[in-house]
């Protein structure tokens, strides 16, 4: 599970560098998340426009990376590509994360 | 609604694999091939990889529990805008010898209690136009169909 991490301002973006978030790797992505945000900032932006495809336990994955965040801490997601897109609308997960359409959005819009 | 291209009327195949991840992915692979050279749209190709890939996943983490050992078998029928999945293998039944109907989330709510799971079976009802599950002689048979033109 390959993930780049930028830190800068008081965010932590993470690029997800797999076109894949499925049950192969959803325990990987939860553990790699916990260590990348455990006493992070408290913004953390995942960055999914290279995944093409993600499954229930991809999806149950990302859930649980923002639930182990501590309280002061917040999950965003930006550049869901459309299947991706339609996975979070399905299950209604859409609901709980602040979705951009690309990190460069989501930096604009969290600085106003 | 656009007439479906005469392509889609594709041969009907049949596809028997081991139970493990591995063949899983195999086999999604070979499909969204077959799919995508039959002009079905990315958008669609896309959600019946992941339905089928959320019932394949079912099947070798419950219906065998992880055990390399089963066989699964995947029968496919497209005819014009309606695909139509069969899947069946030898393990154990559904939880109830019935289909699971997760109810929805009660969203938004403390993010303690977000759901991590029981995604699956709402993916597959949502983008699925006929789901039935049926038991017989020790065997699991799920049928699906999908409405290509509607799901992308």
């Amino acid at each position: 599970m390959n993930l780049t991490p930028h830190e800068s301002n008081d965010q932590l973006t993470v690029v997800v560098e797999e076109s894949r978030i499925d049950a192969s790797v959803a325990i990987e992505f939860k553990d790699r998340m916990r260590e990348l945000t455990t006493d992070g900032p408290r913004r953390i932006l995942l960055d999914l426009h290279k995944v093409d495809f993600i499954d229930s336990s991809g999806l149950g994955a990302i859930v649980a990376a923002m639930k182990q965040l501590d309280d002061s801490q917040r999950l965003d997601l930006a550049g869901l590509t459309a299947n991706v897109d339609k996975v979070f609308r399905l299950t209604r997960m859409d609901s709980i994360f602040a979705i951009y359409p690309t990190v460069d959005a989501a930096r604009i819009r969290h600085d106003h | 609604m656009p007439a479906a291209p005469p392509s889609r009327q594709g041969p009907d195949t049949a596809h028997t694999i081991q139970s493990t991840p591995e063949a899983v992915r195999g086999l999604l692979a070979t499909l969204m091939r077959d799919l995508s050279t039959a002009d079905v749209p990315d958008g669609a190709c896309g959600m019946v990889e992941l339905v089928l890939a959320e019932a394949l996943n079912n099947v070798v983490e419950h219906a065998y529990r992880g055990a390399p050992g089963g066989v699964i078998t995947v029968h496919t029928a497209l005819r014009g805008n309606v695909l139509s999945l069969r899947i069946t293998d030898d393990g154990a039944p559904l939880p109830g010898g019935a289909l699971p109907h997760p109810d929805d989330p009660a969203l938004p709510g403390p993010r303690a209690d977000l759901p991590e799971g029981g995604f699956g079976w709402r993916l597959i009802h949502a983008l699925t136009t006929r789901l039935d599950y049926t038991r017989t002689g020790g065997r699991n048979r799920l049928t699906l169909d999908f409405d290509l033109d509607h799901m992308g």
